[in-house]
């Protein structure tokens, strides 16, 4: 049957089990914006900016593990995605990015609203196409939607001229599976790396699990935990790898690198074996690699074979999909009794899980990390967080304690800030039952503040915990510590949020004191629609313990103790 | 040690493929020394031989990401010894009556050709490895070079053999028993072999 264009983009999505769009018309997308009502199973959220859409894909597909969709015209709108798909690539988000471009015979001619987008976006995609003809569009959408999830998920740009979206041509579902001759996810260890690394795991007298993303990307959070239940060996989380694996578990040590526990990093600095499970080694997580793990042989299990030795070199690199690798590991590797080590752990944890929220100094002033404990504990543990990027994300990797698979979402590689509040109408939409928390920053919520209005024109339930200390917190730390505490540009003058909220038909509510917090938060949940809570928290605190960038894993700055009088 | 590394890569004949091969090499921060592009005996695959200056680990890296591009086939890393690489210069040299007679008997001794001669001048045309077209160059030089072109390395690895899908960039391998694929899926459908 003849279809145009912009029908055929609807026709494959749908197929391919796509029912949400998160985009904004344009010039050269109104073509398949056009034909959209005729596809009800395709819902579209109308976002204030395309940033917000590319977060939102991104906050869909790493809430739901399916491939977020965004859309956005030809130009500006495709140029604003960029930040967002830099996020999705970053964080290895599966995200189909579907940009208008100006007609074929326009293009390379400097026209309206005309950028080279497939250019733009060539090094933060996995891959990109440039789609001139209209019977080129359903096999296109049908790779980059496979590209997109399969091996190290990431985003995919299609970019279709408008003239290939008026067109028509003969259209017929193909269930046949894609062609691509050079993609290769399917890359596998050979056997004698699975039996070296079985050696090594049962030889080890110090072993430590760093599990990264791809726990939870590969969907290996059981089978993880299997092989910790056999092999007794404890797991350090990096921040995207926190929630693969149960914090409340007694072998669970919690987050690793730059701001995880000092104890935690001096494990790692002291383990004779590193079983470093989907994750790659960021310098936020090794701090010097000239002295990291020195006295530990590594294990790498990763999908994508080019991050195996690219940071630090390993002793055994196993290729492959990780959920698939432990499963064969797991028959191999021996029951082990290591409490010897446990209690070596124990001994270097002391108190100082609790210590710094012990040692915040009782001013009568709110402290992010109070509210961030606060909240944990009124949500029972189980809210699906979103966090933006900042002071506020570190606290919420140390207060509140995942014990659920994909339940926090959080910007790592990139680290932009203005990634929460989109990023969380993705999850929503994924998700609808989960109650989701937005923790953000004062200045990050306000980068992308205008998709409260998405929020409330798709009547949706968003909790959106602002922890607004007045500064660029993390800035302003690292002015403090590192440029002689001169606060350049780092102080904010904010509008008053809760008025904010009051302009969007939403509830507002401010929170100055501790004894506040339980009261406001049953209140936030009895809400209907999407509530703003304003945290007005401590102006000049600070993250502890900290690893300064470059510096040895092991040299952490601890939050220092107030000298008893 | 930072020593020329050879790799050919082949890719499918697709807009935009060699800007994402060059791009991945800008944007790892690896200088490429020399590239050249061309045909295959298939069509849609071509084929590019890249030379680089670079540590064993760095090559390695430079291989594993040239994987990852949907648009590469294969890549095979050739060395000397192993392989046989050959570049192609035409150098245009000045050369008078006078002067010929010298110019021609150096294009012989280094088995060059001249395929263009004018009053004053001749092109000469030598293939071979890079070191022996410098040589012709060095010495051709005083007489006077007027311009010069070179393709830059292509590369073929001796004896009978295919070029290999197995990667050797990391202990890994393409399934022994694909579920949808076999060797002869590198190729364009048309150009199947008929077996």
């Amino acid at each position: 049957m003849k279809r145009t264009g912009a029908q055929i983009i609807w026709e494959v999505l749908s197929r391919q089990g796509v029912n949400v769009v998160f985009g904004y018309p344009g010039g050269a997308i109104l073509p398949a914006y056009d034909a959209l009502p005729e596809y009800p199973s395709v819902k579209h959220v109308l976002v204030r900016h395309e940033q917000g859409a590319a977060h939102m894909a991104d906050g869909y597909a790493r809430a739901s593990g399916k491939v977020g969709v965004c859309m956005a015209t030809s130009g500006p709108g495709a140029t604003n995605l960029v930040t967002g798909i830099a996020t999705a690539m970053m964080d290895s988000s599966p995200v189909l990015c579907i940009t208008g471009q100006v007609p074929s015979h326009a293009i390379g001619t400097d026209a309206f609203q005309e950028t080279d987008v497939t250019g733009v976006m060539l090094p933060i995609t996995k891959h990109s196409y440039l789609v001139t003809k209209t019977d080129e569009i359903a096999t296109t959408l049908k790779e980059a939607l496979y590209i997109a999830q399969s091996g190290r998920p990431a985003p995919v740009l299609v970019d279709i001229a408008k003239d290939a979206q008026q067109g028509s041509c003969e259209y017929q579902w193909d269930d046949s599976p894609v062609r691509l001759p050079g993609y290769r996810p399917d890359l596998r260890a050979l056997p004698e790396e699975f039996e070296r690394a079985v050696e090594l795991i049962n030889a080890a007298k110090k072993p430590m699990i760093l599990a990264g993303h791809g726990v939870l990307m590969s969907g290996a959070s059981q089978v993880l935990l299997d092989f910790v239940e056999k092999t007794r060996i404890p797991v350090a989380m990096t921040l995207l790898g926190l929630s693969g694996f149960p914090a409340s578990h007694p072998l669970s040590l919690g987050m690793m690198g730059m701001h995880g526990e000092s104890w935690v990093n001096t494990a790692i600095q002291e383990a004779d074996l590193l079983l470093a499970f989907g994750m790659r080694f960021d310098d936020r997580v090794i701090g010097n690699p000239k002295t990291y793990a020195l006295k530990a042989k590594k294990i790498h299990v990763e999908i994508d074979p080019s991050e195996i030795n690219k940071n630090i070199p390993v002793d055994v690199g196993i290729v492959g999909d990780l959920r698939e690798t432990l499963q064969v590991l797991l028959p191999g590797v021996e029951r082990r009794d290591r409490s010897e080590w446990h209690a070596h752990i124990s001994e270097l944890k002391g108190d100082s899980a609790v210590r710094d929220i012990l040692h915040l100094p009782d001013s009568g002033h709110l402290y992010a990390a109070h509210v961030i404990n606060d909240l944990w504990r009124y949500t029972e543990g189980k809210a699906l967080v979103v966090t933006d990027v900042g002071q506020h994300q570190m606290w919420e990797t140390q207060y509140y304690k995942h014990d659920y698979p994909r339940k926090l979402i959080t910007s790592g590689g990139l680290g932009t800030m203005g990634f929460a509040l989109p990023a969380a109408i993705g999850a929503k939409m994924a998700m609808p039952d989960e109650e989701v928390w937005v923790i953000a920053g004062d200045g990050g919520f306000q980068m992308t503040a205008a998709e409260l209005s998405t929020c409330v024109q798709e009547n949706l339930k968003i909790h959106v915990a602002i922890i607004n200390n007045g500064y660029l917190g993390l800035v302003r730390q690292w002015q403090e510590f590192f440029y002689g505490g001169r606060y350049s540009a780092s102080p904010m003058q904010n509008p008053d949020f809760v008025k904010l909220a009051d302009a969007h038909g939403i509830a507002g509510l401010r929170v100055e004191r501790r004894d506040q917090i339980e009261e406001t938060v049953r209140r936030a949940r009895e809400q209907s629609g999407t509530v703003v809570i304003d945290f007005r928290v401590e102006k000049e605190d600070t993250v502890y313990p900290m690893v300064p960038a470059g510096a040895d894993l092991h040299a952490m700055i601890r939050r220092p103790v107030p000298v008893k009088k | 040690m930072s020593i020329p590394h050879t790799f050919v890569v082949y890719v499918e004949d697709k807009p935009g493929v060699l800007n994402r091969v060059v791009s991945l090499f800008r944007r790892r921060g690896f200088n490429i020394e020399s590239l050249s592009v061309g045909h295959t005996d298939r069509s849609g695959v071509s084929r590019m031989t890249i030379v680089m200056e670079a540590e064993e680990a760095a090559a390695r890296l430079v291989e594993a990401n040239l994987y990852k591009l949907v648009n590469v086939l294969r890549v095979e890393e050739l060395t000397d010894s192993d392989a046989v690489l050959r570049d192609l210069a035409l150098i245009k040299v000045r050369a008078d009556t006078e002067r010929r007679a010298q110019v021609l008997q150096i294009v012989k001794v280094f088995r060059a050709r001249v395929v263009d001669v004018v009053t004053d001048a001749l092109i000469v045309e030598i293939s071979g490895s890079e070191d022996k077209i410098d040589g012709l160059v060095d010495v051709l030089r005083p007489f006077g070079i007027i311009e010069m072109a070179r393709t830059g390395t292509i590369a073929m690895k001796r004896g009978a053999e295919a070029p290999s899908i197995q990667p050797h960039f990391v202990h890994a391998r393409v399934p022994e028993v694909p579920a949808n694929r076999s060797p002869e899926d590198d190729l364009p459908s048309e150009e199947r072999s008929p077996h």
